[in-house]
């Protein structure tokens, strides 16, 4: 049992402990409060690393290719802002490198960093500050609304030329994919239980996130 | 609602905005930083000045985000401008109704909706409004789940740049428009980020609320 507030509508209540895969609802405002997942830290671990690696390729290799009158040209995603860039628009060029290459790669390596330092409890102070970084990217994290922001810019580029998806596109897809699996096996309270106090405290919920564990 | 109903800060109690934590703050005035993640604490995140001043900006960019072009083709010495209703037209024009549909919902409506609904948050706070509580909770977190992707015409116009380089045969540039149609996306994102939906549901205290 643990005591807090909605974060939606400050309500006080009591998180009964959950059976893996319950939800807890405020019965005020019905936000979700809590989700229990099944293996908390080593399953979004697992996908992590795989998105990181997805991530990789999709930020190396050629999204796209196109050829129209004898030319061809490819572009990678950061060459999506390059041109902006060199076309003269250089705060969406920015915007784009951020939403599309910067904010992914942090949320997802400070979350690697998290889920592989708090494997050995107590974990140090840097592993919240860390999580709260991922957290501040997240939302600025928009690969898969570049995804159709691509989807939409082929088709109007197919009227006036061949355009052949590249393993970039592959990668990116998949770490969408990955991205939203992290996110419905991660547990960030978890992280909290085990990370150690601002205030040098101990985690104090140690004993208690023991018991509960898987057999 | 009911008796017995309670607010944390109502008990005064204090949750922290980046792990949860509930604390009891020793001085109410100045609550400090979060004993477990250290984060600053607040009653309240943001204001209600703050997040309108958001939202007017993003209101005044919504205009020449329309009006002016997104992308210049210069195509075969023919130069052609595009605004983000343009390119709606032309997806349309060109037989597909379901992209054209997703770029009107993303770009058009998705940007008009999101000022509207947080005026309307905002105005309804003010006013200590105690009607539909639960359904203005609701109307943030969409607000705040589907800003993103309006983001779309910014990445379509990129790529479409990006590719586009066929000098000197064909070539494409932006336009300015694309960069107040970006400054309305993150200035909503912002105002959405910084308007706490706790608000709402301080109406129904009965003693003042510290606004932080």
């Amino acid at each position: 049992m643990e005591t807090i507030a909605c974060p939606d509508c400050d309500l006080l209540q009591r998180i009964p402990a959950l059976p893996p895969g319950g939800k807890a609802r405020c019965p005020r405002c019905s936000k979700t409060l809590a989700t229990q997942r099944a293996d908390p830290l080593n399953r979004p671990l697992a996908l992590t690393v795989a998105a990181a690696i997805a991530l990789l390729i999709a930020n190396t290799m050629p999204l796209m290719g196109l050829s129209a009158v004898g030319r061809e040209s490819s572009t990678t995603i950061i060459g999506g802002a390059r041109e902006m860039w060199l076309q003269g628009s250089e705060i969406t060029a920015v915007i784009v490198a951020f939403c599309a290459v910067i904010a992914p790669a942090g949320h997802v390596l400070f979350l690697l960093a998290v889920l592989l330092a708090v494997r050995r409890p107590p974990a140090p102070r840097w592993v919240g500050e860390l999580l709260r970084s991922a957290h501040f990217m997240q939302p600025w994290s928009m690969t898969e609304v570049m995804m159709l922001g691509i989807l939409v810019a082929l088709f109007k580029i197919a009227q006036l030329a061949t355009v052949v998806p590249g393993i970039g596109m592959y990668a990116a897809g998949a770490f969408v994919a990955l991205v939203a699996a992290v996110m419905v096996t991660f547990d960030p309270r978890e992280v909290w239980k085990r990370v150690e106090w601002a205030d040098g405290r101990p985690p104090s919920e140690l004993t208690q996130s023991a018991e509960g564990g898987p057999p | 609602m009911s008796r017995g109903v309670s607010s944390a800060t109502e008990a005064g109690l204090l949750s922290c905005g980046t792990c949860g934590l509930l604390t009891r703050p020793a001085v109410a005035a100045t609550p400090g930083y979060c004993p477990r993640c250290g984060t600053t604490l607040a009653w309240r995140r943001g204001s209600i000045q703050y997040t309108w001043a958001l939202v007017i900006a993003a209101a005044i960019c919504y205009i020449p985000a329309n009006v002016l072009p997104v992308l210049t083709t210069t195509a075969l010495g023919e130069t052609e401008s595009d605004t983000i209703m343009g390119g709606v037209i032309f997806l349309y024009a060109t037989g597909s109704w379901p992209l054209a549909l997703i770029v009107l919902i993303a770009s058009v409506m998705i940007p008009l909706g999101k000022l509207v609904a947080l005026a309307y948050l905002l105005i309804t706070v003010q006013r200590g409004s105690l009607k539909n509580m639960h359904d203005r909770t609701r109307i943030y977190e969409l607000v705040e789940f589907v800003g993103r992707w309006s983001m779309l015409d910014v990445f379509v116009d990129a790529f479409i740049v990006a590719l586009i380089q066929l000098q000197p045969l064909m070539s494409v540039e932006p336009g300015l428009g694309v960069v107040f149609f970006m400054a309305v996306v993150v200035l909503t994102m912002l105002a959405a980020q910084s308007f706490d939906p706790r608000l709402i549901w301080d109406s129904l205290a009965k003693r003042p609320i510290h606004h932080g």
